[in-house]
């Protein structure tokens, strides 16, 4: 049994709107292990980027309340100082964004910018320099010396991309987080970075959570996944479970729509309706008013999270009946 | 059923000059889009796929003719666009239609969906009447109900105001739609929609579509022949399973082997990960424009151009070495 990283127990994060009250997060529980790549996927406003950005306390401060734990390595870090989760950043979580250009600093060299994260760790500059080096050669960055020198805005996206993931794994953390790291990316050049990403989980053991609109990404390389719904994480298990058998109704359509097939198989299947935007607190599932399945009960009160095979959650009334 | 082209290209060529220099003045050319022949026949869904800045979007653009043609010839159901009179530029206008990626930024935001859904028809000549009548007609071929005929951009979702830009290319009865990137700003849900949606318009108005876009999986779901573009070149065109399952130029293979599949129990399948990176239309030899990312590249491909042959029925490559798989 591997070591559990992180777990998030029962998170919840509302926003203040105008309305008075917006649930982007409700009671998010799952847990990443070492060495283990954990996809969360949904479509757009599910909350995966917010979930992702609590666990490193980078969300705006001001109108949201947060609740619930995020517990990594055994400590709560809703609990921790300012301080201490600056240490945190980088060191032991590293993050990574869709977008490297927001993320570079346009009048410095991308080397410099790469040696000064391994400088806070009181390494002195021609050895940090070096370090830069062999971290753009982990990276397949190609000409690495020449690349350390050059400004972000002469690298492509994928070399700009590289030159970020050089830089989180520069000290090493235990777990990655991945913010639709190639959406911004060419196919070919996707596959490459999917390429470096797994190679860390393998020679580091480094664990990554992989937030993603993209299935085909989660099929290439993630061991489980987490699927949101407005929300609510509605299923989590092992990939090839999920992708083979999956439970809840959200996800069931979802596979069935992705264009597996092609036209002369038939139509993909859609989903009736919208997204709703939840501005009340009352109980009841969140899928339910476009679910085929939903019963009385489903708009009424909230479904419980149910064990359907080994690591295999689902939040769905209808399927703990069905089990029993 | 006979056969009958709707589009053709013809050696069709883009180059845009670039000057370097004030006085002396040396030019030089980005080929974006260079030598490309190729014939989409009447009810056919062609995908067109490439890595950014293949010229994939400068060869729309130039069928579209919003964008003068560097040389060559294109031919639209017959009339060749260089010689085009005003009259046939008008049918040529009506004939060809166009939806873009990002629907919001197409869409007059201080006009309704209605008024936006008439001004074409309107321009080219329709009473108000009629225009408004023609209006309710395609909201109801892309399943939305009248009472959007109201409404402000902003106020519809992200797969309503792509109902709304079909809706508006089908208001003057094309033959043709080009899609650029037609799904990629949507979520999954709604763009199955879409694709859906665009399957039963083609099939019910016998439409020929040009989709561009970088989903493969989208392409393989769609379309009956795929085209391959590589800096400006069509490096490989023909049927779909053939193209995706069967590639004979290696950038294509590449290309299918990076792309994600739907499927976690064939991530361990043979992949071809190319190295490097697209590279830049300005900095090209002679040789094959792939030669430096080709691992089968000899000295014939670094000093000559491969010329475009058909290896079986309808499926062509531009390559000197094509893979046997």
């Amino acid at each position: 049994m591997s070591e559990e990283l992180l777990r998030l127990e029962n998170l919840s994060i509302d926003y203040k709107v105008k309305e008075g009250y917006l649930s982007a997060v409700k009671d998010v529980n799952f847990s990443i292990n070492k060495g283990e790549i954990f996809a969360v996927v949904g479509e757009s406003g599910c909350g995966k980027s917010t979930v992702a950005h609590s666990i490193m306390n980078l969300l705006p401060g001001g109108n949201e309340t947060i609740t619930g734990k995020v517990i990594f390595k055994g400590r709560d870090l809703r609990e921790v100082t300012e301080k201490e989760m600056e240490k945190i950043r980088g060191k032991e979580i590293g993050m990574i964004f869709q977008n490297p250009l927001d993320s570079l600093n346009p009048v410095y060299t991308v080397g410099s910018q790469v040696a000064e994260a391994i400088e806070l760790d009181k390494v002195d500059k021609t050895e940090a320099w070096n370090r830069v080096v062999e971290l753009f050669k982990d990276v397949k960055m190609p000409d690495a010396e020449e690349r350390a020198k050059s400004f972000p805005h002469e690298l492509s996206g994928g070399m700009r991309q590289r030159v970020m993931i050089a830089m989180m794994i520069s000290r090493n953390p235990e777990l990655l987080i991945a913010d639709e790291p190639t959406t911004a990316l060419d196919v070919t050049i996707e596959a490459q970075i999917l390429a470096i990403i797994k190679a860390l989980k393998e020679q580091f053991n480094t664990a990554v959570m992989l937030i993603t609109h993209n299935f085909g990404l989660v099929a290439e390389v993630a061991d489980k996944i987490g699927v949101m719904y407005a929300g609510e994480m509605v299923e989590t298990g092992d990939v090839f479970e999920i992708f083979k058998n999956p439970v809840h109704p959200y996800t069931r359509l979802l596979m069935a729509a992705l264009p597996r097939k092609t036209k002369n198989e038939g139509r993909l299947q859609t989903i009736e309706g919208n997204v709703p935007r939840i501005t009340e607190k009352k109980p009841g599932c969140r899928f339910a008013n476009r679910c085929p399945y939903a019963t009385e009960k489903c708009k009424t009160e909230d479904p419980p999270m149910v064990m359907v095979g080994e690591d295999h959650m689902v939040r769905c009334h209808e399927i703990g009946k069905e089990e029993k | 059923m006979e056969e009958r082209a709707m589009i053709e290209l013809d050696g069709l060529k883009k180059y845009f000059s670039i000057s370097k220099g004030l006085v002396k003045k040396t030019k030089s050319y980005v080929k974006a889009v260079d030598d490309i022949t190729m014939t989409i026949n009447e009810g056919e869904i062609v995908g067109l796929v490439g890595e950014s800045g293949s010229g994939k979007t400068t060869l729309a653009r130039t069928l579209l003719s919003l964008t003068k043609m560097t040389g060559g010839d294109v031919y639209i159901d017959g009339v060749n666009l260089a010689k085009a009179t005003k009259a046939d530029m008008k049918k040529l206008h009506t004939d060809i239609a166009v939806v873009f990626q990002d629907p919001a930024s197409n869409l007059n935001p201080r006009q309704t969906v209605e008024s936006s859904i008439m001004r074409p028809m309107i321009v080219h000549g329709a009473s108000k009447a009629e225009a408004r009548q023609k209006a309710k007609e395609v909201l109801e071929l892309v399943k939305m109900d009248e009472r959007y005929l109201d409404s402000y951009p902003h106020q519809l979702s992200g797969g309503q105001l792509q109902r709304i830009a079909i809706a508006r290319a089908l208001a003057l009865n094309p033959k043709i739609m080009i899609l650029d990137e037609p799904t990629s700003a949507l979520d999954i849900s709604v763009q199955a929609q879409i694709l859906n949606l665009l399957l039963d318009l083609q099939e019910t108005l016998h439409l020929t579509y040009l989709v561009i876009t970088h989903d493969l999986n989208v392409i393989k779901y769609l379309s009956d022949k795929i085209a391959v573009m590589y800096l400006g070149k069509l490096v490989e065109f023909g049927p779909t399973a053939e193209v995706a399952n069967n590639p004979k130029h290696p950038y294509t293979w590449g290309l299918m082997s990076s792309a994600p599949i739907l499927d976690p129990t064939l991530r361990d399948r043979e992949k071809q990960l190319l190295s490097g990176d697209p590279g830049s239309l300005i900095k090209i030899g002679n040789g094959c424009r792939f030669c430096d990312r080709c691992q089968y590249a000899t000295e014939e491909c670094k000093n000559s151009q491969p010329e475009t042959e058909e290896v079986s029925q309808g499926h062509q490559v531009a390559c000197f070495h094509p893979l046997h798989i």
